[in-house]
Formats: structure tokens, sequence, C-alpha cells
């Protein structure tokens, strides 16, 4: 191991569970603890834990936040409520995606923003140079731990846990302060994992506390290598897979975060012309039923002897027990149904175009 | 992490491990192999009938996390695949030495056997990999 690679304040706590650690964004990561298709079916059918305290924190506040948001961010941020957050965007003048990002709103001038790990820095520096002096970023990351519980029953063991039964009257994207095992913390009902659940942030100091608490509780740990399978079968983007700076939101399907009507944002432009024009091609679900080869990143992918485009993401689905991915195709073969073939290694598997929403489940 | 490496069985040095039966070998990978994999989902076997030579690639074998290949730690001819477990493939990481079998070869030039890795040799190899 690398004495150069960072440590989240849970990562003794990964140590004691003989966690198999790797090098996630230059952090010690645990990417699995006991296997990672037992942690993700765990998040399906009960609780699961996760250590997310890798992703950046940051609290933005002063006259002017607002706007600044508007500016760099592609959702509606005036339309946010106190106690609300939402999913964004960071996108750059050519409307290629910086980021994706969640804002709280805080306050009319206040707000916290969760940025990915591996682009903390890249993030932080494109906010710095259009900070206006009026506005403060203060980067919360190392002060904080960031803790996702998920699972259908995770909703009631953090609100048991934490004693807290308004918890669970929270709804999608609401968030709360509130007082967990006498730590200062945010409830969030967020997640990335296709399940109901929180993203909690608390104090570096009362991590480790807390994070036993959950597992005493029935918590599943679960490594990055689940949360992966996990956010692949809810049809998620990751950072670096299904969205790069080159890649517009519009063929990666995220314009239900993207407001062309709102004050022109950075990327504006460049987006509404694609959008006008339509992406000539498209992220899909791809499901491979009687595949358990993985589909990889990078992977060709082919309608006959054409090549019409590439895998993203693909994972064995802990959850339906065979290959499904994510990929982008020329929209010619976008639709749902489309035949289409994975070439993996030697192999031509066979693979259907379906929505991503329906990677986790035939409707 | 204890491995577990039966001492009647020989090794290589691609984490594959013998077990002798009269003029035929059994073969699977070892528990450190499939630790190191992790959950394996896909198993790439050959037909019954294939002459493999000595560090011949019989086959692949692939986890959630990464691909690896098989290679024969002797030469002979399969006479059996462990086809039954392609559907189950949860049995090589649960039970590596038994139910997670591999294949079967008869034995063309028993010395072979005699080269491998004795279980202490191996031991010495995958603690030197660590994790």
């Amino acid at each position: 191991m690398s004495d150069t690679l960072r440590k989240t304040p849970l990562h003794s706590a990964h140590i004691v569970l003989s966690a198999r650690m790797v090098d996630f964004a230059g952090w010690d990561m645990p990417v699995l603890y006991t296997g990672i298709l037992e942690e993700a079916r765990a998040v399906r059918s009960g609780v699961g834990l996760f250590d997310i305290s890798h992703m950046g924190r940051i609290r933005l506040f002063g006259e002017g936040t607002t706007a600044l948001l508007q500016q760099l961010t592609t959702n509606n941020v005036e339309a946010l409520q106190a106690s609300q957050a939402q999913y964004s965007l960071l996108t750059n003048p050519e409307g290629g995606v910086i980021d994706d990002i969640i804002v709280y709103r805080v306050g009319a001038e206040e707000y916290y923003v969760v940025i990915n790990a591996s682009n903390t820095d890249k993030d932080i520096a494109w906010i710095q140079q259009h900070l206006p002096t009026t506005v403060t970023l203060e980067d919360w990351s190392a002060r904080t731990a960031m803790i996702a519980v998920q699972g259908k029953n995770a909703p009631q063991l953090v609100s048991d846990l934490a004693g807290i039964p308004s918890l669970l009257d929270l709804t999608r994207f609401q968030y709360v302060q509130g007082t967990f095992l006498g730590a200062s913390t945010i409830f969030c009902r967020t997640g990335y994992t296709g399940e109901d659940g929180f993203e909690i942030i608390v104090p570096a100091n009362d991590a480790e506390k807390i994070w036993n608490a959950l597992v005493d509780a029935g918590g599943v740990p679960c490594g990055l290598g689940a949360r992966d399978a996990l956010r692949i079968e809810a049809g998620y983007p990751l950072y670096g897979h299904e969205i790069d700076d080159t890649t517009t939101p519009v063929e990666a399907g995220l314009m239900w975060v993207v407001d062309l009507n709102k004050p022109a944002f950075t990327g504006h432009e460049p987006i509404r012309a694609v959008k006008q024009v339509g992406a000539s091609r498209r992220l899909v679900g791809l499901t491979l039923p009687s595949e358990r080869l993985v589909p990889r990143q990078g992977f060709n992918v082919f309608s006959g002897d054409t090549l019409v485009g590439q895998v993203t993401s693909g994972v064995f689905s802990p959850i339906r027990n065979h290959s499904v991915a994510m990929g982008y195709v020329a929209k010619e073969f976008a639709k749902t149904g489309t035949p289409l073939e994975v070439e993996i290694r030697n192999k031509r598997a066979k693979a259907t175009v379906i929505p991503k929403k329906n990677l986790l489940q035939d409707p | 992490m204890a491995q577990n490496i039966p001492a009647d069985l020989k090794y290589t040095k691609s984490h594959e491990w013998v077990r002798v039966e009269g003029d035929v070998v059994v073969i699977g990978i070892t528990d450190h192999a499939q630790d190191s994999l992790g959950d394996i989902v896909y198993l790439d076997l050959p037909e019954a009938g294939r002459v493999l030579a000595k560090e011949d690639t019989f086959g692949e074998v692939e986890s959630v996390k990464a691909v690896s290949e098989l290679y024969s730690p002797v030469s002979g001819e399969v006479v059996e695949a462990n086809t039954g477990i392609q559907d189950s493939t949860e049995v090589v990481n649960t039970d590596p030495y038994e139910g997670g079998w591999l294949i079967k070869v008869r034995l063309s030039d028993p010395s072979e056997v005699e080269a491998l890795l004795s279980a202490e040799e191996y031991g010495a190899v995958a603690d030197a990999e660590g994790h």
C-alpha cells in the first residue's frame, strides 16, 4: 500500500473489517469486505453501508452564491427551497460535463455541494476561478465524513438509531440537519444504488462511532465494487464512464437536470444547439440475458457487421444473474428493443437495447 | 488472510492445483486464486477430447473484477470438464478444491506431476504475492 494514498476518517474501521483496499482516485478505499455480489444483494434485500467520505464536500455562502450556481450549474437553483437538494451538472463552455454534483440549498445565499472524488481538485479550481469576492468557498471534505445507508430497510434503521421518526417523512432529495448519536449530522434522502435510503454527513471525529453503530444495527458494509454494480443496475452515470468533459447532457440522457429556460449558464448555447438537432449517439441500457461474460468499458457494440458504439460500463448483475451494460450507440440503433452484439474478447454476445431505468428489472 | 492450501495437492505458480487420481489428474484453481479474483461469474472450459500441452491455455475465468486465463499444469487429454458449475460459478469461490474443480486430464507424461510445486512451495508463492 502506498503511503501517499489519502485515508477517510473510516479507514481504520475498514481495516478492522478486513476490507480489501484499493487506490480509488488517490484514496485508499474498500473495494469489498466479503464479496461484491453478496454485498450488492444485501443492499437490495436489506441495508448496506458505504463509506463515501472520499467525495468532495464544499460550502458556498455569501451575497451572489445563488447567481454563481445559476451560472455554473445546469439545473435551476432558484427552484430549490431550503432543505432541498438537487442533482445537477457543472458544464464547460463547450457543453461538456465537468462533473455531476448534488447541490443542497441551506438558505437564500448558502449551499453545500457534493462532488466526485476524482474531480474534487478540478471542480474547486473551476468554481474558485468564477468566485465573486462576496462568495466564500469552504472545503468541508477533511472535517467531515459521508456514509451512504442504502436499502429498503435503510430509512427505518437510520430513523430508529437516531431516534428521529420524522426522518421517514423526508421525500427524495430532501434533507434535514439533526443529531445522530450526539453528533451534528445532515441526513439527505439520496443515494446511488436505486434503493431508498440516506446519505449522511457527519463530523470526521464521530464517523467511526456512527459507522460502528450502523454495522451493529445490521447494516452490511459494502465496498466500491458493490457500489458500482448497484449504480449500473440503477442506470446511473459514473464520471469517466458515461460522462466526461467531452460528453453533452443531451447524448447522456441527462436533460432532465438541465433547465434551458433559466438564465443562460456556462455551456447553455452548445447544449441547446445539440438538443435542437439531436445528438448523433445516445446512452442506452443493454441487457445480455444469456450472458455471464462481463461487457467492460470500451468494448465495441455491433449491429451485424456495423460498429455502432461502445460500452461505457458493464457488470454481471447481482439481481438479474446475467450481464448488463450501458453504452453509447448511434442514434439509429438506440431504440428500445434493438438487437445488438457486444464484442467480448473473441465472442459476439447478444444484447438488446433497454431503457437505463429498466436495467434493474424488466417492467 | 489465511489461505487454504491442502498438503496432498500439487500446485503451479499460476495458481492451479492438481490432484492425482491414478493416471488422471483433477485440476482447479487455488483458494488464493479465487480469493484474489473475487466473485467468479463466468468459466470457459474445454471440451473433452482436447489435447493439452503443459502450460497451454485451457480456459478462462472471469470475476466481477477481472479476467484470468487458465493454464494446464500438465500435458494430456481432457477427459471431463466440470460444465455443471458453469451456471453456478460461485462454487469455485466457496469450494475451490472439491465442488469447484475445473477439468480432468489423462496424463501423457506422469513425471510432469513430480515437477509441480508442493503445498509448502506454493504457500511461499502465494505469500509473496499477498493481496
